[in-house]
């Protein structure tokens, strides 16, 4: 080496004269991008299958178009209603007296409702929160071209209930884009003529109350699955081969059997005239007057989710206990152990990644499950998600639903993140 | 060379046939309803202009309606609809409007507009029949017969299970019924705090006793097994499996609730001339006629209640079995949609809330 080596480095080059470092960044980005290309249409799946549905959905629960704007939906023209009444709102702060010129708003706004037919739309979004409004709207609209000044006078005079400041202060909510509304109505709550947050009466108070009940049920379901899988799994995972792949079949022929038929069959089992109930009156242990209530209420929807989710709980806990080999358990006996000590202190501590698995997925499963509580819930074993079906499904309120799943799994997110820093989402293994 | 034309003809003139023969796709409830219209609507229509009609069903075909039509990619053609679906469906401009001069006169010469019960013609829907939502009761398990609305809300005389609708409508007018309001009055009471404080208060009597169902084949099947021994059901279903299914329900028509279901046209849907002329060609006189030999759910039209004959097993008369004969309307309300439009929303809730309790 000479001196000038030394003080400016030599840098490594390639065979064709580049720095060596270039031409491995080069390399690098080179198989970056051809790595990226064949996720890419992976990536473009996902996008399309799932974010983007999920992601315009939970947007319906925040957007709040219906009072803004209407859509025909045979040009998909939107056109913009209640526009003045909008203004009007800007331009006059909550608790400002709702005067003549307010009304002067409404009026021209009443006669666009008419012409665009959109005032039982209109009327719609606000009945959601205001009982009585759909028709309030139609109603009004019909004679929008009879109104004259003084407005205030001509539109009370079609329905006093145009007087209410409650329904002033659900439409000034309402005419703007985004609102907070469907999120304040799925937790009981709504915002009164000044804007300020109120619990809804309590004769309407729901949801809370079956988010927590989701929550307890789906918590309760994953306990009694872990207690009943855990000595199953034990037994797979020691028997030998071939008499555990026969017994496996048990764990999984209802795994692939239908949800329904297996909800179904609970159903034939525990109703009142069921097969249960029949065997307890004939064996005389029970009067036929006094038949046990197993179904259509919390104890059937427990029962028949236990035994729906019991696979996913059996499955890693075997998957888990099959590798632990049994000459640590000997191995600890032979110190002197006892066997329970044995299982406390050895064999247990090993199975820990497989019911930190189990749970997880028991839970979630729990936590989103429709049919069977549907199905045999009766009344007081509903779940959330039965409300989210409700307002798909029969008030058609797709907003609310929204905001009630966009709610459900935020707390699933939450859940699992309080999960992943107390047991450690490294420490789990599913198979 | 000749031989390539011929067979270029042969093929063209078969793609132009091919595209003349058309189709549509109609959604209803399934089940012995969906029956009643393959029947009665779907077959004479093809066999007389030789559009295909496709029929698929729903629990509710006006959910998959709102999601077609919002997503932009329509394939339904007609669609069977309640009452207060309809009048939603229409005000948020989800459904092409009727022109209601394409409905044909009644035998007579009456015009379709004096022809139909009054509501049966809306401006985005023609009605094709009157159901009611009745009690019926299980002959075999009920020592003493119930024979008022009164009766199911009384545990103490008639003990045992009630099946009811889990839904606010219908259930609350019933309670009021249950308890002596007269049908006349149901809605004004309703329309007050009072009113839905004492519906409630009725079904406090008999919470304990309800097993809640959902789909309208539940009741016929919970009386059947006993797990119930009355139950709110549609007419119809009860009448299915009484007459056909030979089990032995009655129906008790004091305190029944009328309501319609109509035709809809989803808008843009992609064959909507030739679902128009289905929708006229269906709900004429004698179709409407036809459809009542197969269930038990009352024609739209004046005019085809003359014209109802027997069920189609070619002995039961079917007069008395409609919801709509003058003997089953002594005491029946009809389903007052403008009320419930308005009050869906803050019912449900509170119903569902006092469910939860």
């Amino acid at each position: 080496m000479t001196a000038s080596d030394t003080d400016t480095p030599q840098m490594l080059q390639t065979v064709d004269g580049k720095p060596l470092k270039q031409a491995l960044i080069a390399a690098q980005a080179r198989n970056k991008r051809r790595a990226f290309l064949l996720v890419l249409p992976l990536l473009v799946f996902i996008l399309v299958t799932f974010v983007a549905p999920i992601g315009q959905l939970l947007l319906k629960s925040a957007n709040n178009s219906g009072f803004v704007e209407t859509e025909d939906f045979s040009t998909n023209i939107k056109t913009p209603i209640m526009t003045n009444l909008a203004q009007w709102f800007r331009d006059n702060p909550h608790g400002a007296e709702i005067d003549e010129s307010a009304y002067a708003a409404l009026a021209a706004d009443m006669l666009v409702l008419k012409e665009e037919r959109a005032a039982g739309q209109a009327g719609t979004r606000i009945n959601y929160e205001l009982s009585g409004s759909r028709s309030l709207f139609t109603k009004t609209a019909r004679k929008a071209n009879k109104l004259e000044p003084p407005y205030k006078e001509a539109i009370i005079d079609i329905d006093e209930d145009w007087d209410d400041p409650a329904l002033w202060g659900v439409m000034r909510s309402a005419s703007s884009e985004w609102t907070d509304s469907f999120y304040l109505a799925a937790v009981d709550r709504y915002r009164d003529a000044n804007g300020d947050v109120q619990n809804v009466n309590e004769n309407r108070q729901i949801y809370v109350k079956l988010f927590g009940r989701t929550l307890i049920l789906s918590l309760l379901v994953t306990f009694f699955t872990f207690l009943l899988a855990y000595p199953v799994a034990h037994l797979l995972a020691t028997l030998p081969l071939a008499k555990s792949n026969l017994l496996m079949i048990f764990v999984l022929l209802p795994f692939w059997t239908s949800l329904l038929v297996r909800t179904t069959s609970w159903m034939i089992l525990l109703q009142s005239q069921g097969v249960v109930n029949d065997a307890l009156v004939g064996m005389g242990l029970l009067g036929d007057d006094n038949r046990i209530q197993m179904m259509y209420n919390q104890t059937g929807t427990v029962i028949a989710m236990t035994h729906i989710l019991l696979p996913f709980m059996i499955l890693p806990l075997y998957s888990v206990m099959r590798p632990i080999n049994p000459s640590y358990v000997r191995a600890a006996r032979s110190l002197g152990a006892t066997s329970w000590t044995a299982f406390r202190r050895i064999y247990f501590p090993q199975t820990v990644p497989g019911i930190a698995a189990g749970a997880l997925l028991v839970f979630i499963l729990a936590v989103g499950y429709y049919i069977t509580p549907a199905l045999v819930g009766g009344a007081d074993g509903q779940l959330i998600s039965n409300l989210i079906a409700f307002h798909m499904q029969k008030s058609l309120n797709w907003s609310l639903a929204a905001a009630l799943a966009a709610l459900l799994l935020g707390g699933i997110l939450a859940l699992y993140w309080v999960y992943d820093r107390l047991i450690g989402i490294d420490n789990l293994k599913l198979g | 060379m000749k031989l390539k034309t011929a067979l270029l003809a042969t093929a063209l003139t078969s793609v132009a046939a091919a595209a003349t023969a058309q189709e549509i796709t109609v959604m209803s409830w399934g089940g012995a309803y969906t029956k009643s219209q393959v029947e009665a609507y779907h077959k004479p229509f093809t066999a007389e202009t030789g559009i295909v009609v496709n029929s698929v069903d729903a629990d509710n075909p006006a959910t998959p309606i709102k999601a077609q039509v919002e997503a932009g990619n329509v394939s339904i053609d007609v669609a069977d609809v309640e009452f207060s679906d309809a009048v939603r469906l229409c005000d948020e401009g989800l459904l092409e409007e009727m022109d209601l001069s394409m409905l044909p006169a009644a035998p007579d010469g009456t015009a379709a507009e004096d022809d139909f019960i009054e509501g049966a013609l809306q401006d985005c829907a023609v009605g094709n029949i009157v159901w009611s939502t009745v009690m019926a009761y299980n002959t075999s398990n009920n020592p003493t017969a119930p024979d008022s609305i009164d009766d199911f809300f009384n545990t103490a005389d008639f003990p045992g299970k009630r099946g009811l609708r889990k839904s606010a409508k219908a259930t609350l007018e019933m309670a009021l019924m249950g308890d002596g309001v007269a049908a006349a009055d149901v809605y004004d009471l309703l329309e007050t705090d009072e009113g839905v404080d004492r519906a409630f208060a009725v079904l406090d009597r008999i919470k304990d006793d309800i097993v809640w169902w959902e789909a309208g084949a539940q009741p016929p099947q919970l009386l059947a097994d006993g797990e119930v021994v009355m139950s709110t059901a549609y007419n119809g279903r009860i009448f299915n499996a009484a007459v056909a299914e030979g089990q032995p329900l009655e129906v008790v028509w004091d305190g029944q609730i009328l309501d319609f279901d109509l035709w809809v046209v989803p808008k843009g849907a992609p064959n909507a001339e030739a679902a128009m002329k289905f929708v006229a060609y269906s709900t004429d006189t004698q179709r409407l006629a036809d459809q009542a030999s197969w269930i038990s759910y009352g024609p739209a039209r004046k005019s085809s209640g003359a014209m109802v004959g027997l069920y189609s097993d070619g002995k039961t008369e079917m007069a008395p079995h409609m919801p709509t004969a003058a003997a089953n309307l002594g005491n029946a309300l009809v389903n007052n949609f403008e009320f419930w439009v308005d009050k869906d929303a803050e019912l449900n809730e509170r119903f569902n809330a006092w469910l939860a309790n």
